[in-house]
């Protein structure tokens, strides 16, 4: 480790939080609909779309509407990017003239993008026109997160409102959050990035004659205006095999530094969004606090493991850290740091191969996926997603002084703690159940390149990445058979799905209870106490989950690799 | 019951089948379009590639996207696990694991290599292992030093003159690891042998 690395680390973090506050009030002001400046130009485009499609936007929608709009744009939006994936052949906009996708691939592609999760089984480059990548999956990348963020709104609605039916209008949250937050963002770091190195262009190949004089084909594509949502919007769907790590996507240090920030940034601001919803920012804070505790305990760990190298290589003479699946100009403290970024958020992009990681700096975002990418977590996504565990939390903190447990004076009884369990219950079997049954199955077993242990890990990750909607993978697995596209697919569609009904129920739930001010008797929700209750029952109920499985896979694997065993 | 759950279903069809059409043209075209017209007007030599060409205009490379070198004559590139080796088409690491034999068969072999062209005490990290992408334009200076003494001895030029080519061709960035880029450094060495 070097102080060039922490440096990084500590620069990375502090940025984040200097942003979090104003990051936090532009999404305020979205949540309550007010006016932003940017109004002048797009609040005519918003007004024509709700014209266009028969929207009255200021119509509030109880939890079930809300749900079933929600649910029905997202299933148009899969049905659009089915068809473009199957038609790619005859439709334009392909340079390199690729057939259409096998109708496995292409409902595994259409699931991945929709549920934000954009999980890869196929090589962008050798599969994937100009045309798909537009209009099949850069409009997903924009529109899982826009839906990500409105449901969060939702549910902070639930706690901020009091005595009503209603928790919001899906069409009017999903609208202007991608007209006045994602779309002007994009339009900047879009060409930020194509100033930086990343190509913009409707071409297709350009062939070199390298200076040996041999042939390289090189692909070039409107890869900056996908790459900005893709980070942006926790998708992490790369236009190339190779992802971030790929020089086009990825050609500078500061880039990659510009690419992990964009990865975390609308998450750390809805913390705080949430703590003004509710009327008390300290509330947001808190709940930022325990997420960065978590975040930075997952980079110390990572980073020592990569910095250490890998003992079996150390043994040929070879010196330093794990560089085996990075790259240099990003060296291993970059890439430690955008691995855990990646999976703590629900983004997924890899500057670095992780199926190459030490076995340990594997067992990491790993984990991270499995706490449920709680920490900062994917756009809206991993703040409701933590608002689940605050409930639990909450439930524990009231059976252990014997009270009604209350959060954000909202009292939180019977009816929110089951359905947060029931929502929080999908990981664990999803996860597991599908990563046992492919550990007997042939089709399952045929997918690993690695062998031993590693291998075992190799099917864990891909269910874990695709329930959580993480999207990356220990890419060594061949998943593009219809056994795993079918399978990995409905994971991602239960494992995003599953979880937003029932939060939806509870955000319906909280909105139709009246305001409980807290007493000398309410678990205090914003100090000490509090972030280390959240921090534990996050790791108590992911550890204990999930640490058979880890022991099986990377744990195994690491002990292994210190004894030089080799599969 | 059942007739309200009707109603409601009929009533959201037609902002989710018009949403989906208004935004597929706002942000899977016009954005993306809009983007490539910018890009080509402000930053077109990045836009297309930020491609490298010779005296009489051939195209021979990109100053982002690495290339094969696996000349005596060259500064090599490391180990490309992307198609058969720096395929633009195939970007891929070779996602094997800490403990994969292959793993460990590759970098035996690798760092026999590097042993016979002289190569004494730790090899460094990069030099025999394979990239993310398998497209790593770059290598580390201490990777690039390494190959000092066979450039010398092929090219016929003296250690100390590389070692300074490699010293002025060293980029560093506050927030990555020191690099050098293996096209530069190669034609500045292409050059120097024309002069």
């Amino acid at each position: 480790m070097t102080i060039q690395g922490w440096f990084l680390i500590i620069a990375f973090t502090g940025i984040l939080l200097a942003l979090t506050k104003p990051v936090g009030m532009w999404l305020h002001a979205l949540y309550e609909g007010r006016r932003t400046p940017l109004h002048v130009v797009l609040g005519p485009v918003e007004r024509g779309f709700y014209k266009l499609s028969g929207i009255d936007p200021n119509a509030e929608q109880g939890w079930r509407r809300y749900a079933l709009h929600m649910l029905l744009f997202n299933v148009a939006l899969l049905i659009l990017t089915y068809a473009v994936l199957r038609l790619q052949g005859v439709l334009p906009g392909n340079p390199q003239g690729l057939a259409g996708l096998s109708p496995d691939l292409a409902f595994n592609t259409a699931v991945s993008f929709t549920t934000n999760t954009n999980w890869q089984s196929y090589g962008g480059e050798a599969t994937m026109s100009n045309l798909s990548q537009m209009l099949g999956l850069t409009i997903h990348n924009f529109l899982s997160a826009a839906t990500g963020i409105a449901l969060a709104f939702a549910l902070f609605r639930g706690f901020a409102r009091r005595s009503v039916a209603t928790i919001g209008n899906f069409w009017a949250d999903v609208t202007r959050v991608t007209l006045y937050l994602l779309l002007p963002l994009c339009i900047v770091y879009a060409l930020f990035l194509v100033a930086s190195g990343v190509p913009q262009t409707m071409a297709g190949v350009v062939d070199v004659q390298t200076l040996e004089g041999a042939r390289q084909s090189i692909l070039l594509g409107p890869v900056a205006s996908q790459e900005a949502i893709k980070m942006l919007g926790t998708n992490g769907g790369g236009f190339f095999n190779a992802n971030s790590a790929h020089p086009f996507e990825n050609p500078t240090a500061l880039v990659n530094l510009v690419q992990m920030l964009s990865i975390f940034l609308i998450g750390f601001g809805l913390t705080w969004t949430f703590g003004k919803a509710v009327g008390n920012t300290r509330q947001g804070w808190a709940i930022l606090a325990a997420m960065v505790i978590l975040f930075l305990a997952s980079v110390s760990v990572s980073y020592w493991q990569e910095a250490a190298g890998n003992p079996i290589l150390h043994q040929l003479g070879v010196a330093g850290g794990n560089m085996e699946g990075k790259e240099v100009r990003f060296g291993v403290a970059a890439s430690a740091l955008f691995s855990v970024v990646t999976t703590a958020a629900s983004c997924g992009a890899v500057n670095a191969m992780h199926d190459s990681f030490t076995a340990l700096g594997g067992l990491v975002p790993l984990f991270n996926m499995q706490l449920g990418e709680v920490v900062i977590g994917g756009v809206g996504a991993g703040i409701y997603g933590f608002l689940l565990f605050a409930i639990l939390a909450v439930f524990v903190a009231g059976l252990m002084v014997g009270r009604t447990p209350e959060y954000v004076g909202k009292k939180i009884e019977a009816r929110e703690v089951k359905l947060a369990v029931l929502a929080i219950a999908v990981l664990p079997l999803m996860i597991l159940g599908l990563t046992a049954l492919s550990s007997v199955l042939q089709q399952g077993l045929a997918g690993p390149l690695n062998k031993g242990p590693h291998g075992f890990s190799e099917i864990l990750y891909a269910f874990t990445s695709a329930v959580a909607n993480n999207g990356s993978a220990f890419a060594g697995l061949t998943a593009n058979t219809p056994y795993y596209n079918g399978l990995l697919g409905v994971a991602m569609w239960v494992g995003r799905f599953f979880i937003i009904v029932p939060m939806l129920a509870i955000a319906g739930s909280l909105a139709a209870k009246k305001y409980t001010p807290e007493s000398a008797g309410s678990f205090p929700t914003t100090g000490g106490l509090w972030v280390g209750l959240l921090v534990g029952i996050i790791l108590v109920l992911g550890g204990l989950t999930f640490l058979p499985s880890l022991a099986l896979g990377p744990i195994a694997d690491h002990l292994s690799m210190i004894r030089g065993q080799l599969f | 019951m059942g007739t309200t759950m009707t109603r409601d279903l009929t009533s959201a069809l037609r902002p989710a089948i018009v949403m989906t059409i208004l935004f597929a043209a706002l942000l899977g075209l016009a954005y993306p379009l809009a983007i490539t017209g910018a890009a080509q007007m402000v930053f077109p030599a990045q836009a297309n590639g930020s491609l490298v060409r010779d005296a009489g205009g051939r195209v021979i490379g990109s100053t982002v996207v690495g290339q094969a070198f696996a000349s005596d004559r060259y500064f090599q590139t490391r180990p490309s696990a992307a198609g058969k080796g720096y395929d633009g088409l195939a970007s891929s690491g070779s996602n094997l694991g800490p403990s994969a034999r292959a793993l460990s068969d590759r970098v035996t072999a690798d760092v026999a290599k590097r042993r016979a062209e002289g190569v004494t005490g730790a090899v460094p990290a990069d030099l025999v292992t394979a990239s993310g992408s398998g497209l790593d334009p770059d290598l580390s200076p201490a990777a690039a030093r390494a190959q000092i003494a066979r450039v010398a001895r092929v090219r016929g030029i003296d250690r100390a003159s590389l070692d300074r080519m490699i010293t002025q061709h060293v980029e560093t960035s506050l927030f990555g690891d020191d690099h050098v880029n293996v096209l530069a450094l190669n034609r500045a060495l292409d050059q120097r042998a024309r002069r």
